[in-house]
C-alpha cells in the first residue's frame, strides 16, 4: 500500500489559515426532492455509509447551514444500492421553512449525522399494526417493511387531513397486507382519526401482537389509549426537542413510567403504555416564544431585496 | 495579570483574562529559579519542560520557547488558559513556598498566543509509515493522541459527532474563557500535521469499532469520547420547562451561538432569576454565561461550602466578582410548577457538614426543619456527568461498574489494538489530564503496532536551529522514523 505522506513540507508561513470549522466536510449532497404538498416534501441525501448504517426507527440531526440549528428528522428510508438516506420533512418553523426554499438537488447540507437512536426492536411479531400520522407516515413505511419482510402480516393505518395530503399509498400496499386509509374530512378511506382505523383493524382481527405508532405526541397518546383496554404492547416513537441527539445536552429527556430516559440514546422507541405524553407535550412549547419569532424574523427577512434564495 | 473589569465583562463576551504583555512575561520569567530538578516539569501532566522554555524566553528567542513547550503540548494557547496550575506546576514551584509561585500558565498562554499573532507552525518532518488509527472524539485526549501519532508517521483520523472539532473545548468552555479563534488555530496546527478531522460522524451508530479494525482497515483506534452525559437529582419537577443541563445551556450558547438568536436559529430562552446546581468549573461556567446574556440575578446552589466547591479558585473568584450570589450548604429538594409547565421556585432545604465520607470531604446532612422556598425561573444541573452509553451498546468494550470504559495502566481497553483515555476512563477530569492520557495512550498504541522511539531521528524543523547536530536536531523530541534507502 503506498500512500501520500501526511506532511513533508518544512517550515512555516504567515499566511492566514484556509481552514474553518465546518469545511472539513464537503456537506451532504441532496440528491432528489418530491413534493408532496405545500408543506410536505421528501428529500434524498447521498450518504452511503448512513444508507448502509442505518435501521428501521432511527433518526437523523441535520444542520442545514452555518447559523441553523440542529433538527432531528426520523429517517423515512434508505436505499442501500443507491447509497441514498431518504427524510419526509414538513416545513411548520423557521428551519423546515428554510429548508424547503433552499433545499434542491445540487445544494448539499451543512451537517447530518447519523443514524442515531437505538434501532427499532422488529420483534417475531406474527400481526402487527403500523399507525402513521401526518409525518409519521413517512417513518411507519421502513418499520411497515421490516415487518413484512420479516414474515409478518402487516396492517398499514395512515392519517392524513384530506387526499391531497395523501403520499406513499403505493409503497405502502406493496409492503401491507391491508392498508386502511383514514382522512379528516372523509375525502379518501375512513372519516375519522387514525384510532378508527385502528379499532376497526381490531375487530377484525383478535390476534394482534404488536402495535407500532408514529406521529405527533397526542395522536401516539390516542393510540396508546386505543389499545391499552386490549392489552395490546404498542410501541411509540418520540420526537423531544434535543441538541447534540448523542445523550450529551439531556435535553430530550421523557418520562417513561416513574423513569427518566433521554430519547437520543435510551430512544427513541418506548413502551407507548408507560409513557407520559403529557409531559412530553409540555417539553415540546418549551421554545414556543421563540419559534415564532423566528418564524416572523425570517420571513420578513427573505422579503429583502437580494436575500431571496429560492 | 490583567484582566477586564467585573461591571464591564458581565456585559460582553471578550476574554476576561487579558493575557501578558512582552514587560510583564519577562518579569515573570526572571523569577524562575531554573532548578535543577525542577518540581513543576513532574507537576505537569504532559511533561512540558518548563525551565527550557523559561530560559528561551529570557534569551529572547520565543520561537525556540514556542518550540520547547509544542513537543510536550500542541495546544499552549489553550492549555495556558484552562489547565488548573494550582494544582499543577504551579502548585509545587518552590518560589511559591515563600511569594506567589512563577506563573507558568500565563508564560505558557503567552508563547501560545504569541504563535498565533506569528502564524508560526509547528510543521516537523515526518516519514510516513503504514499504519493508519482512528480516534474517536476529537476533544483534547483524542487531538493530543493524534498530534503524536501522527508524529510518529501514521495516517491518523480523528471523527467527531457534532458539525464543529474540539469537544468539550468548543461545546463547553465559553468564549470568554477559551476563544473559538484560539480553538480554530490551534486544530489549525493539528491539520497541519495532516490529520484528518472528519465531522458529523457518531462512530458506534454510523459505523462500529469492530468495522474500523475490519474492513475500514484501521490498525489502532482510540476512544476519546468524553464522559458527557449529564446527571440529574431524581427529584420532582425535573421534566418542567426551564430545568435543563449546563451541558445543554452551554452548547446552546458556545457551539450554536444561542445568544445571538434570532440571527442564529438556535434558542436558549433565558431565565430571569437563575440557580445554577454544584459547584464545579462547568457551573461557574454556567452562571458566568447566564449573567452575560442577561440574566437579571444567578445563584450558586451548592450543598456544601466553599471550601469544599471543586471549582478552580480563580473561577470561583471570578464568579465571586460578577455578582454571582451563593447559597453555600444548601440543596434542592423539589422544584414547583408555575401551573403552566414552568418552573417558578425550588423548594430547598439547609445542609451541615458532617463526618467525612469515602471523598475525604465532610458528608452535607439536611438539617431538619430548614426547607424553605427559592424563587427562581430557570434550574441549571451542573452536578458531574455519567458515561456515555452509545460506544457500550454498540461494541463488546468491557465497561467498570461506572460505565464507563475499562483499561490497563497503558490505556488498552478489552479489545486488542483498541486504547481509550480521558473522561471517557476516568469520569469527568480537566482537559490537561486528558491530553496527558491521550498522549499516554499514543505511546502505547506506537508500542502496540512496533513503532518504537529508538528507531526513529528527526530533522529540525527549521535548519541551522541550535542544537543541530548534522542536521540531527538533538533537542526536538517530535520523532519520525528513518527511512534507509
Amino acid at each position: 500500500m503506498h500512500r501520500q505522506g501526511p506532511n513533508t513540507e518544512t517550515g512555516g508561513g504567515t499566511q492566514p489559515r484556509k481552514w474553518r470549522p465546518g469545511e472539513l466536510d464537503a456537506g451532504f449532497p441532496i440528491v432528489g426532492r418530491e413534493d408532496f404538498s405545500d408543506t410536505t416534501f421528501r428529500l434524498d441525501i447521498d450518504h452511503p455509509v448512513m444508507a448502509k448504517a442505518a435501521r428501521p426507527g432511527q433518526f437523523v440531526i441535520v444542520v442545514m447551514h452555518d447559523h441553523s440549528e440542529r433538527i432531528p428528522l426520523t429517517i423515512a428510508d434508505f436505499d442501500r444500492d443507491k447509497g441514498t438516506v431518504t427524510l419526509v420533512v414538513q416545513a411548520v418553523g423557521k428551519s423546515t421553512c428554510e429548508m424547503q426554499q433552499l433545499c434542491h438537488p445540487g445544494v448539499a447540507l451543512y451537517g447530518m449525522v447519523g443514524p442515531m437512536g437505538l434501532p427499532s426492536h422488529v420483534s417475531g411479531a406474527k400481526k402487527v399494526i403500523c399507525i402513521g400520522g401526518g409525518l409519521g407516515v413517512a417513518p411507519i413505511f421502513p418499520q411497515a417493511r421490516a415487518f413484512k419482510e420479516g414474515g409478518a402480516y402487516v396492517i398499514g393505518v395512515v392519517g392524513f387531513r384530506n387526499r391531497d395530503l395523501i403520499f406513499w399509498e403505493d409503497k405502502f400496499r406493496q409492503c401491507c397486507d391491508e392498508l386502511i386509509i383514514c382522512t379528516d374530512d372523509g375525502s379518501a378511506g375512513i372519516k375519522g382519526l387514525v384510532t378508527k382505523g385502528i379499532e376497526q383493524a381490531i375487530e377484525q382481527h383478535s390476534d394482534i401482537d404488536e402495535v407500532i405508532a408514529i406521529g405527533p405526541p397526542i395522536m401516539m397518546k390516542a393510540c396508546a389509549e386505543t389499545t391499552r383496554p386490549h392489552g395490546i404492547k404498542t410501541v411509540v416513537s418520540l420526537n423531544p426537542i434535543m441538541v447534540d441527539g448523542t445523550g450529551m445536552c439531556g435535553g430530550c429527556r421523557v418520562k417513561i413510567g416513574d423513569r427518566i430516559m433521554f430519547a437520543c440514546v435510551d430512544g427513541p422507541d418506548f413502551d407507548g403504555h408507560d409513557v407520559d405524553f403529557d409531559d412530553l407535550m409540555n417539553r415540546l412549547r418549551r421554545f414556543k416564544e421563540e419559534e415564532h419569532l423566528a418564524l416572523a424574523h425570517w420571513k420578513e427577512n427573505c422579503r429583502r431585496p437580494g436575500q431571496e434564495r429560492s | 495579570m490583567p484582566v477586564q473589569a467585573p461591571e464591564a465583562r458581565v456585559a460582553n463576551f471578550d476574554e476576561v483574562a487579558l493575557g501578558f504583555d512582552l514587560d510583564n512575561a519577562l518579569v515573570e520569567c526572571e523569577r524562575c529559579l531554573i532548578c535543577p530538578e525542577p518540581a513543576c516539569v513532574a507537576g505537569c501532566p504532559v511533561g512540558i519542560d518548563i525551565p527550557g522554555f523559561i530560559c528561551k524566553m529570557i534569551d529572547g528567542d520565543h520561537r525556540g520557547a514556542y518550540d520547547i513547550v509544542t513537543e510536550a503540548n500542541f495546544l499552549p494557547a489553550i492549555c495556558g488558559r484552562v489547565c488548573p496550575q494550582e494544582d499543577q506546576c504551579e502548585g509545587v514551584c518552590p518560589v511559591g513556598d515563600t511569594l506567589k509561585p512563577v506563573a507558568v500558565g500565563r508564560l505558557e498562554r503567552w508563547v501560545g498566543d504569541r504563535a498565533i499573532e506569528e502564524g508560526w507552525r509547528k510543521r516537523p518532518y515526518i516519514e510516513p509509515n503504514d499504519f493508519r488509527v482512528g480516534i474517536i472524539g476529537s476533544g483534547p485526549a483524542g487531538m493530543a493522541c493524534a498530534a503524536d501519532l501522527a508524529k510518529a508517521g501514521c495516517a491518523v483520523t480523528v471523527y467527531e459527532a457534532l458539525h464543529a472539532p474540539g469537544g468539550v473545548l468548543r461545546y463547553g468552555i465559553p468564549e470568554f474563557r477559551l476563544p473559538n479563534q484560539v480553538i480554530d488555530e490551534e486544530i489549525g496546527n493539528l491539520i497541519d500535521l495532516g490529520i484528518e478531522i472528519k465531522c458529523n460522524t457518531l462512530v458506534g451508530r454510523l459505523f462500529t469499532i469492530e468495522q474500523m479494525l475490519g474492513e475500514m482497515g484501521y490498525d489502532a483506534v482510540f476512544i476519546g469520547t468524553g464522559a458527557g452525559s449529564p446527571k440529574f437529582m431524581n427529584i420532582p419537577g425535573e421534566t418542567l420547562n426551564g430545568v435543563l443541563s449546563a451541558n445543554e445551556l452551554l452548547t446552546r450558547c458556545n457551539l450554536m451561538v444561542a445568544g445571538r438568536f434570532p440571527d442564529y436559529d438556535t434558542p436558549l430562552h433565558l431565565g430571569r432569576k437563575i440557580a445554577v446546581i454544584g459547584s464545579g468549573n462547568t457551573a461557574m461556567d454556567a452562571m458566568r454565561v447566564s449573567l452575560r446574556l442577561g440574566a437579571e440575578k444567578v445563584h450558586c446552589v451548592y450543598r456544601r461550602t466553599e471550601g469544599e466547591s471543586p471549582a478552580r479558585v480563580e473561577e470561583l473568584h471570578h464568579a465571586q466578582e460578577e455578582g454571582v450570589d451563593f447559597q453555600w450548604l444548601t440543596a434542592p429538594v423539589e422544584i414547583l410548577d408555575d401551573g403552566d409547565g414552568n418552573v417558578r421556585a425550588m423548594r430547598c432545604v439547609r445542609m451541615e457538614l458532617g463526618e467525612p465520607d469515602e471523598s475525604g470531604r465532610r458528608r452535607p446532612v439536611p438539617v431538619e426543619g430548614s426547607e424553605f422556598e427559592f424563587e427562581t425561573d430557570m434550574v441549571v444541573y451542573a452536578i458531574g456527568t455519567n458515561a456515555n452509553p452509545i460506544l457500550g451498546q454498540t461494541s463488546k468494550l468491557k465497561l467498570n461498574k461506572w460505565h464507563y470504559i475499562d483499561t490497563d495502566e497503558n490505556l488498552a481497553t478489552s479489545m486488542a489494538g483498541v486504547y481509550a483515555g480521558g473522561d471517557i476512563v476516568t469520569g469527568a477530569a480537566t482537559v490537561i489530564l486528558a491530553l496527558g492520557a491521550g498522549r499516554r495512550a499514543a505511546r502505547s498504541i506506537k508500542e502496540y503496532l512496533g513503532i518504537r522511539d529508538s528507531d526513529i531521528v528527526y530533522r529540525p524543523e527549521r535548519s541551522g536551529h541550535e542544537g543541530a547536530l548534522f542536521g540531527i536536531d538533538m533537542a526536538e523530541r517530535n520523532f519520525a522514523r528513518v527511512h534507509i534507502a
